[in-house]
């Protein structure tokens, strides 16, 4: 059995001359790339596979071959050593730092069992097949089957922050027989045979079978330690290594994410390509040039200067010709380009990790930016693509309403405005029962005294919610619980229950303890049918100490009210209507029903359970038909609504970004109604939207049908165009021509999962995409990750739009990943979301200041400086195309050679590098306060090709004057220098921060045609008075016509960016000018511009005062404000966080088994 | 609970309020408005035409004269002797008057012109061994390749100074003589040393350390330049210390022009005699060309330029007159846009629509 195509794994335990026939891999680890030896060879290797280190590599074999030569070869190595060496140095240290953590890991320590005794191994030497000990709080070296435990039942705790980022403990246990095999003795003649799957990244399955005394065990993943966890509340345990070093499932997960581009980037490549063709064409110019004046001119010149050896004739001139000017004009093409770039992002990544603004005080998190390449694509995102749980909203739950057996409880005023204040109305459950959770809150006290009256349904629906449900119990001493739950919800219902006097204790794997109204009670727990998401349902069967069998379920309503009995018809339609409202007021609710099991029923069930659970192969399937087959005929309790709380800036966020014309579209897992009410809550949906249109069609027809009704009032088919950069002008009078004219109005859409498959099918998408990106709003609900994907794909294809997802679960990794920006929300739902993400962060509403600040900053700098560096080398290395035909195009230089290798890194890299690292046009502030602002990064203004042609021109411009202006000077001057050509060249704009001057001020000056002691020659040539005085026309001559347009430019049709900085710049001298309440009035003029710029859209069609005072006042009253939020926090902290000193880790939710039933899709 | 975090709970990852950090570092970002625009511009345009109408004052009082002599006077029988190249070491003299009509006042420059002799071309100036010419005695027996095909003669012997552009060196050499109104020639006397920059005659070119020894005997061993007459050591003939690659006539060639129609320093008037101590008088000139520099072959043209200097320069017409050019050109963009900021934009008009 080779490993190579391993189908199974076999491991004997204890057996290492056995195992090692399979050759798996040794438990040592390496991330590493290079080594000492290999270093060179293939960092070298990888950095030459960038087609520019390609590039100047050809360049300097040209170089080499003398007659080509027209420079030596330092001026290409120069600048390729430098910017090969600053990236190898860069490898080299992130390789070290690998290494080191490598090395770390490897030598850590562990004890194995090897020939009955414990002896301490590192962790590279572990192999498979060893049984290895672990103590508490101790990393787990490989991944273990858990043959057994120090705690009862073989069970034991695990955290698997570095695997999944989940921070809440998880229960492994073992397998029963081998879970008395306590000691190392037993251990050591342990024998049994593993098989199972073979390596794979799947955190949340295991599938295998343990051999032993010729018996089977079926294995699970409940009975893995994989590589990565820490062993938490367990003195010691003993596993057996299945899988180690590269085969781990941590180590299978460490795939390479995929490399994400800029659109400037691939900009940029299709520019150097142009650049490059623009280069082969001069060259073929002067070549034709060279072969035509060799013919007329060189050949009479012979005897002055023969032609060299291999030249017989002028073709053969001409060819050379050709490749010594592309060598000189290669710095047409700059080597700098890729390095500078880089550096740029780097410094503006630095500014987002470092900007306190986007520091949230509360976890502790500061923004990251963890790509470092996509900067500047974040002021050109067009839609953005948002999770609702975790993201828009806190996912922290409070049980605020139930309906039981048809009565609503809970009913009270939410909302932000009667939340809170009144402590009057707050429940104090204390005197009622010890045990109850201080923070919690409930207000209506009708629900307490049916418990207290003794209301059986209502006894019953509180049993359920303590009995059902897979939270773990601690106990530090006499009353003091702390519920550790994998999802908020369920921690919510088992707090409620706890307040209402169903208190759970403690569970073992076969009990459950509780104290129902202060009476200790133990259920013994026959079967959990675990919650999944397609289920969407937990139940668990339990024996009352009376001995009845009764099977608890909770569920998503859609799912449990399909299986209640019949007879429960009519509590069922009031309930449905009691969920109706309660989905309507954006609470998440579930279903409670239990059923009543006889002896037989259960003997029978149980039976076919088993069956299922030992089953190998589709077990999975098998037990989701045994769990079906008993959930039936349920009979129903009651419904539960649970409230999720909104995060902070929520609405506001959303208000500005949509002002900057950024799309929004809500992708949730949520039901419809949640949906549509976060929707509302959050302000994407508005009152005022003309119409909120549904898609909830199950077919392909009917999903048509209703996409098509939706177009129906604008009759004819139109083509798709992309929506009009400004919402077009409301109320126009003008019959409306297309869809686009009709949009006017508000629309807004809401899809549902199913029927988004269909609209995402080929022939409809089109369809679908034209009429979504019409509305204002886009809500998917229901949808599943991989359609998250696929919608953000959807519009990646047909908009051509730059995307942005954001979410925070490990649902949104996929469409994290696949849209051009992932937006990690560092928050409740662990890490997988964040480390999948380029950036992240732990709030919503940085969102605004990290596109319209952040964004907008790197795309304004990163556009300028592009500008700027294709200017500064096209008039430079334009001259020499120019001289060329005054030197009988033989690729004479006008430049020092140092000078032209020192050009791009030195002299004119700085200055240019400064302004694209810290230029400002606008303050942050003012970029928050217009959100318009934002607008030309999404239209792509600021560089594309029209702007790299104009730069281009400007360039050449810029060289014809920096080479007839001196020419013309000096093949006119007749004095001693006459002979010298005084060169003059720019400098570029080193002011940091001015965008005024965007053509050479500064000129630096160079003198021609001395090879080398060029220094002697400049000393005489500068004591010239007319070398200055050229150099002085020459830079009004460039100066003079970029910036009349410039002024004209601003003057007539100012940018809004100007008309911010002119106000900026008004307000600064009225403030100036007196103290006298000028502060007020200059304020008051601010109000006014406000108005007009960012928001009259808005007043104008009348729509929405509210969302622009709304969006104001968050910036001119933030702190006014905020104290809302801080009570809002204060609430939520004492409502669900259970006094505990694991703190807010506990509350996260695991995926993997996440009871808030379909809550988290 | 919640306050107890905030409070206890370390804020140790909060980044640095520094200015630096959080991007507030001061900065002056200047607004094209029309308050720093336009004067700007009317300030550039009289500063232009300051200096133009300065300069233009200063041309006009310089004076210039130019002789193309390639086939002038008697010389065009010289130029059809140097088209045969047998005839290469055969000497040719010829003469060629002229008459200045007002007089050169002040420093006289005498300079000789090419037309189309690219001394520009890359291997042409790549032809020379600059440590050659600072007098290392290695590259002196053993020249740099670049200097191919002239690095040896016919006998192996290696050429000093080796290379295009020596071996190229212009050969004419000039008398200039004054035809005074009734009296008899006197001819003009010119300084021929001293018209080199100091970096060049002391540093860039440096004869091979003599020892003791006499010129000749240093460059034993090596051959003249091919189309030269006489070696390197020889060139001038009337001052010893003027001889080898220190030669000004040398230095003054090996610094190659930048365009193919150049002019080079041949000499500056010596004032120290009458007339010539006010400048050259007005009055009737010849010179005696000793032709020997062949121009036929590559259609070029030979000219002796003669021409006084202002603190600029010699006699220089763009300059001045781009200036002027330019300074009208500012001029009328800044009135332009005086008139439309004054119509459109005023106020920043549109900045407030």
């Amino acid at each position: 059995v080779g490993c190579f195509c391993e189908e199974e794994r076999r491991v004997r335990a204890n057996d290492r001359e056995y195992n090692e026939k399979f050759q798996y891999a040794s438990n040592c680890i390496m991330t590493s790339k290079y080594n000492i030896i290999t270093f060179l060879p293939v960092n070298l290797f990888e950095q030459f596979q960038e087609v520019a280190n390609t590039y100047f590599l050809f360049l300097l074999i040209l170089q080499l071959i003398p007659q080509i030569s027209s420079l030596s070869w330092f001026t290409t190595i120069v600048p390729l050593a430098l910017v090969l060496s600053i990236t190898a140095v860069k490898d080299a240290t992130d390789d070290y730092f690998r290494h080191k953590s490598d090395n770390q890991v490897n030598n850590r320590q562990s004890q194995v069992l090897i020939r009955g005794s414990l002896q301490n191994e590192k962790w590279m030497n572990v192999r498979v097949g060893d049984i290895i000990k672990l103590e508490n709080n101790q990393f787990v070296a490989a991944d273990l089957l858990l043959l057994s435990s120090s705690e009862p039942h073989g069970l034991c705790y695990i955290e698997t922050a570095e695997l999944d980022g989940e921070t809440n403990m998880k229960v492994r246990q073992s397998v029963s027989v081998t879970s008395e095999l306590g000691d190392p003795n037993n251990l050591a003649s342990f024998d049994g045979e593993v098989v199972c799957e073979p390596p794979n990244n799947k955190l949340d399955r295991f599938c295998g079978t343990l051999y032993w005394r010729e018996k089977k065990y079926t294995l699970t993943n409940q009975n893995m330690l994989l590589r990565g966890c820490v062993l938490r509340n367990t003195e010691a345990c003993y596993g057996l290594v299945i899988f180690a070093g590269p085969d781990t499932k941590l180590m299978q997960n460490s795939g390479r994410t995929k490399f994400k581009r800029t659109s400037i980037d691939r900009l940029m490549n299709t520019l150097v390509l142009w650049i490059f063709g623009f280069l082969v064409c001069m060259g073929v110019i002067l070549a034709v040039g060279n072969a035509v004046w060799e013919r007329e001119v060189g050949s009479l010149f012979q005897s002055y200067l023969p032609w060299d050896p291999p030249v017989d004739n002028f073709l053969f001139s001409a060819f050379l010709s050709f490749w010594s000017y592309v060598i000189i004009l290669n710095t047409v093409v700059p080597i700098s380009l890729y390095v500078s770039v880089e550096v740029i992002r780097l410094g503006h990544s630095y500014f987002i990790n470092w900007d306190q603004q986007m520091f949230c005080s509360q976890c502790n998190t500061a923004a990251e930016a963890r790509t470092t390449t996509l900067n500047e694509e974040l002021g050109q995102v067009e839609y953005i693509f948002s999770d609702k749980t975790g993201t828009l909203t806190q996912n922290i739950m409070s049980f605020n309403k139930c309906s039981i057996n048809g009565q609503t409880y809970g009913n009270r005023p939410t909302g932000t405005s009667a939340e809170g204040e009144n402590p009057f109305y707050k429940l104090d459950f204390t005197p009622f029962n010890p045990l109850a959770d201080p923070d919690f809150c409930f207000y209506d006290d009708t629900l307490l005294e049916s418990v207290k009256v003794g209301d059986l349904h209502t006894h019953e629906f509180f049993r359920v919610l303590s009995l059902c449900h897979t939270v773990m119990s601690e106990e530090k001493s006499e009353g003091e619980l702390v519920y550790k739950a994998q999802s908020p919800d369920e921690g919510a219902l088992v707090t409620a229950a706890r307040n209402f006097g169903f208190v759970f204790r403690s569970r073992t794997p076969g009990t459950i303890t509780t104290t129902e109204m202060g009476q200790t009670v133990t259920y013994s727990l026959l079967a959990i049918l675990d919650f999944n998401n397609i289920r969407k349902r937990m139940s668990v069967i339990v024996r009352s100490p009376e001995g009845r069998i009764r099977l608890y379920c909770k569920g998503a309503d859609t799912v449990l009210l399909e299986r209640l009995h019949p007879c429960n018809q009519e509590l069922m339609n009031i309930t449905s209507d009691h969920l109706n409202e309660y989905a309507a007021d954006g609470l998440r609710t579930l279903a409670l029903a239990y059923r009543d099991l006889s002896e037989d029923e259960w003997e029978a069930w149980s039976e076919s359970h088993r069956c299922a659970d030992k089953a190998t192969d589709c077990r999975e399937d098998r037990l989701a038909a045994a769990y079906e087959e008993i959930e039936q005929d349920m009979m129903l309790l009651g419904a539960t609504a649970i409230e999720d709380k909104l995060q902070e800036g929520v609405p506001e966020t959303i208000a500005i970004l949509s002002l900057a014309n950024i799309k929004i579209w809500v992708l949730t897992g949520d039901k419809q109604e949640t949906a549509v009410n976060i929707g509302y809550s959050c302000k994407m949906l508005t009152d005022d939207m003309t119409e909120v249109f549904i898609i909830s069609g199950h077919t392909v027809q009917s999903v048509r049908q209703e996409l098509r009704s939706l177009r129906c009032p604008p009759p004819p088919p139109h083509p798709p165009p992309p929506p009009p950069p400004a919402s077009p002008p409301p109320a126009s009078p003008s019959p409306p021509s297309n869809l686009m004219d009709n949009i006017s109005g508000e629309f807004a859409l809401v899809i549902n999962g199913h029927s988004l498959a269909h609209a995402l099918e080929a022939d409809m998408e089109g369809e679908f995409v034209s009429t979504a990106c019409a509305c204002k709003a886009v809500i998917c609900c229901r949808v599943t990750p991989l359609q998250k994907a696929q919608v953000v794909e959807l519009i990646k294809k047909h908009k051509k739009a730059v995307t942005l997802a954001v979410g925070d679960g490990a649902n949104d990794v996929s469409m994290i990943k696949s849209a051009h920006i992932g937006v990690g929300i560092s928050g409740q739902e662990g890490i997988q979301a964040v480390l999948a993400s380029d950036y992240s962060f732990s709030q919503f509403r940085f969102l605004q200041r990290l596109l319209l600040v952040h964004g907008r900053w790197s795309y304004l700098r990163m556009c300028r400086f592009l500008c700027y560096f294709f200017y500064k080398n096209f008039a430079f290395t334009m001259v020499h195309f120019w001289f060329g035909f005054f030197c009988g195009f033989s690729a004479q230089t006008v430049y020092d050679q140092y000078f032209i290798t020192l050009y791009n890194i030195v002299y004119t890299s700085l200055p240019v590098l400064a302004m694209g690292i810290f230029d400002q046009d606008v303050p942050d502030q003012r970029s928050l306060e217009y959100p318009k602002l934002y607008e030309p990064g999404q239209l792509n203004l600021l560089f594309n090709k029209r702007e790299f042609f104009i730069c281009i021109t400007q360039g050449i411009y810029t060289s014809v004057v920096l080479f007839f202006v001196p020419y013309a000077v000096l093949s006119n001057a007749t004095q001693s220098t006459g002979d010298f050509y005084f060169y003059l060249t720019v400098l570029l704009p080193c002011t940091k921060r001015t965008p005024l001057f965007s053509l050479p001020v500064q000129t630096l000056f160079r003198i021609f045609p001395n090879q080398f002691h060029f220094v002697g020659s400049a000393q005489s040539t500068l004591l010239q008075p007319v070398v200055w005085l050229t150099i002085a026309l020459a830079t009004a001559i460039c100066i003079v016509p970029v910036l009349a347009f410039r002024f004209l430019k601003l003057d007539l049709k100012p940018q809004l960016s100007d008309t911010v900085r002119y106000t900026q710049l008004v307000r600064q001298k009225k403030r100036k000018m007196g103290r006298l309440g000028a502060r007020s009035g200059s304020r008051r003029s601010g109000y006014a511009f406000a108005h007009q710029e960012g928001f009259g859209e808005l007043i104008t069609s009348g729509k929405n005062m509210r969302l622009s005072s709304l969006a104001l006042a968050t910036f001119a009253s933030k702190h006014s404000s905020s104290w809302i939020d801080t009570l809002r926090r204060k609430k939520h902290t004492h409502t669900h966080t259970p006094p505990s000193a694991s703190g807010e880790g506990q509350m996260q939710p695991a995926k993997g088994s996440n009871l808030a039933c379909g809550m988290n899709l | 609970m919640g306050k107890v975090k905030t409070k206890t709970g370390p804020l140790a990852r909060r980044p640095d309020n520094s200015a630096f950090k959080q991007q507030r570092l001061p900065a002056w970002s200047p607004m094209l408005t029309a308050n720093t625009v336009l004067p700007f511009f009317y300030f550039m345009a009289l500063i232009c035409m300051f200096l133009g109408v300065w300069l233009l004052l200063t041309v006009q009082s310089t004076k210039e004269m130019k002789l193309d002599y390639t086939e002038a006077g008697t010389c065009d029988r010289c130029f059809e002797k140097r088209k045969n190249v047998s005839n290469a070491a055969q000497p040719c003299s010829c003469t060629v008057v002229f008459s200045i009509g007002k007089k050169f006042k002040g420093d006289v420059f005498f300079y000789y012109g090419l037309r189309n002799f690219h001394q520009n071309l890359r291997r042409y100036m790549d032809s020379r061994d600059d440590a050659q010419m600072v007098g290392r005695k290695k590259n002196l027996q053993t020249p740099s390749t670049y200097c191919f095909p002239f690095t040896t003669d016919q006998n192996g012997q290696p050429i000093a100074p080796c290379g295009a552009v020596a071996n190229s060196m212009f050969n004419d050499s000039f008398v200039l003589t004054y035809h005074m109104p009734g009296g008899r020639p006197e001819k003009v006397p010119l300084l021929r040393q001293g018209i080199t920059w100091y970096t060049d005659k002391n540093i860039k070119f440096r004869n091979p350390k003599t020892e003791n020894l006499t010129l000749p005997e240093v460059f034993k061993g090596t051959a003249k330049p091919l189309y030269w007459q006489k070696p390197v050591y020889e060139l001038d003939p009337l001052d010893p210390t003027n001889n080898g690659f220190i030669n000004d006539d040398l230095i003054i060639w090996m610094r190659e022009a930048a365009f193919p129609n150049f002019k080079k320093l041949y000499g500056v008037l010596n004032r120290a005699k009458e007339p010539f101590t006010t400048g050259l008088p007005a009055g009737n000139y010849s010179i005696e060309i000793s032709y020997n520099f062949p121009v036929q072959y590559f259609r070029g043209r030979k000219e002796v330029v003669l021409t006084t200097l202002t603190w600029f320069g010699g006699q220089n017409h763009f300059l001045p007159i781009a200036y002027l050019v330019t300074s009208s050109l500012i001029l009328l963009v800044a009135i332009v846009l005086t008139v439309v900021w004054w119509k459109f934009g005023k106020n920043g008009k549109n900045m407030e629509e």
